[in-house]
């Protein structure tokens, strides 16, 4: 039997996480899985087409007398997956969940922005002390593995800024009001039907969720402990096709832009002019993100920023890291 | 500005040094000597770009080799940011936003374009600022911010080059 892995959360993310553990042999045994209302838990290893089955039949995809907190107490894994959804103002369940998982000395990986962007410093301490990881590769820019990059790959070297477009629903909107003279509204409605948009976009369009992303990018690079409160944030909401037309005039793009610059004490989320030759300037729901650092130079990495199996391979990524490093271990 | 010297070896040197000296970036020297002058001097013009506020050291530095300052040329705004704005833009005194940026004396309006899809909605413009060098472009960015942070107007900056 391979590591044991308890999922809580079966919604996109989730199912994409168990759709590739059910489908690829890389030897990790979903032992658990809970969505809000159910749970279920067998140290053998659980049927994953069954799961599946039960949640598209009566919505759950274990039983209602299970907690996802019951899971979290329960001595059937190795590793938490935390993919419930964010809540951008207390984090919870999540918080809860990770606290209580770290504090029983498991792993844990999460896509779960609200407990990192508020309480990172808490949390990869409490982990540090209990001699375990906390990784969350999936809450930045979906499969593109930039905190991976960032940690390991780019070691040694100093990183001085950071700035993308890393909101998919903001980059796709802008790009059809751009090529199709559409309105805000139009292309937010546009949005929406699509499965792009929620259907309160508030948090994707003002800039929260590129601000939660880029507090979290600041306390992993620069061990800032930044909260919300520090970034400026604007959002693309008060655009005008008018606005989008004067920037093609002069061959250049309105994007929605994350930065951080320590040096200048910078975190900002804003609409930006772009050249139209520039790395950042990615079409549809793509995301792009440029590293300056002293030895490496820039660095651009573009991919998708959402999507249930793209997320799921920065979730894997991080499952099959925590195997490697810690193998042999008690 | 145009320079008269001596015309003996190491004049010109000695005249250049001080302006990379003060960080700045020269664009052109023309030099003609014309044979028919009987005179001993040289008239030089140079051309350059220096950082804000150095020009009165410079011009000592250069008085100081015993050279004649002929003239100093206008300053050539060099620096060019363009900007949108979004909001009320003709409601809350368009020319008194640009009256403030060409007030300042660092910093010009050189370009407005302005585009109204309807009476009472929002109107959206390009705004470009010339300066003569990057720092006074900050400066007068900021003050624009701040003006239309009063007027409630948004404004879409270009996201600038990682220097």
């Amino acid at each position: 039997m391979g590591v044991r892995v308890a999922l809580l959360g079966f919604g996109s993310v989730g199912q994409g996480v168990a759709r590739m553990l059910g489908e690829k042999d890389l030897d990790l045994t979903l032992t658990a899985v809970a969505d809000s209302k159910s749970g279920i838990i067998d140290p053998e290893g659980i049927s994953i087409p069954e799961a599946f089955s039960r949640k598209a039949r009566s919505g759950s995809c274990g039983k209602p007398k299970l907690s996802a907190l019951d899971i979290v107490n329960s001595d059937a894994y190795d590793i938490l997956v935390e993919v419930t959804p964010t809540n951008v103002d207390t984090g919870e369940p999540a918080l809860t969940h990770i606290r209580k998982a770290l504090g029983l000395r498991r792993h844990v990986v999460t896509s779960n922005k609200g407990p990192i962007a508020l309480a990172h410093r808490e949390l990869m301490e409490l982990a540090r002390k209990q001699g375990v990881a906390l990784r969350y590769e999936a809450t930045v820019c979906g499969a593109i593995p930039i905190i991976h990059t960032l940690q390991h790959g780019l070691m040694g070297n100093e990183v001085k800024a950071l700035f993308g477009v890393m909101n998919g629903t903001c980059n796709y909107i802008l790009t059809r009001m751009e090529d199709e003279g559409l309105t805000y509204d139009q292309a937010l409605g546009e949005a929406q039907e699509m499965g792009y948009a929620e259907k309160d976009p508030t948090y994707d369009v003002k800039g929260l969720d590129t601000a939660l992303k880029l507090v979290i990018l600041a306390n992993t690079v620069w061990g800032m402990d930044a909260g919300m409160k520090d970034v400026q944030v604007t959002g693309i909401d008060l655009i005008t096709p008018e606005a989008i037309q004067l920037a093609i005039d002069q061959e250049t793009a309105i994007r929605l832009i994350g930065e951080a610059i320590p040096s200048k004490d910078l975190l900002r989320v804003s609409p930006r002019i772009i050249p139209r030759n520039h790395p950042l300037l990615v079409e549809g729901t793509l995301n792009a993100l440029t590293v300056v650092t002293d030895m490496a130079g820039e660095l651009t990495f573009i991919g998708k920023g959402a999507g249930s199996t793209e997320t799921a391979s920065a979730v894997i990524g991080d499952l099959l890291y925590i195997r490697e490093r810690y193998a042999g271990r008690p | 500005m145009k320079l008269e010297m001596k015309d003996t070896p190491g004049q010109l040197v000695s005249v250049l040094e001080p302006i990379s000296e003060c960080g700045g970036n020269i664009i052109a020297v023309i030099h003609q000597r014309d044979p028919e002058s009987e005179s001993d001097t040289l008239d030089v013009q140079i051309v350059l770009d220096l950082p804000a506020g150095k020009l009165p050291a410079l011009i000592d530095q250069i008085k100081a080799q015993g050279v004649d300052i002929l003239r100093i040329g206008e300053e050539r705004l060099l620096h060019k940011r363009s900007l949108i704005m979004i909001g009320h833009i003709m409601h809350t005194d368009i020319s008194d936003t640009v009256d403030q940026i060409d007030r300042t004396g660092f910093a010009e309006v050189s370009e407005l374009s302005l585009m109204m899809p309807a009476i009472n909605e929002r109107s959206s413009a390009r705004i470009t600022i010339k300066t003569a060098n990057r720092t006074d472009m900050e400066s007068a960015v900021s003050l624009l911010r701040r003006v239309a942070g009063k007027k409630e107007i948004l404004v879409v900056e270009p996201l600038e080059e990682w220097a």
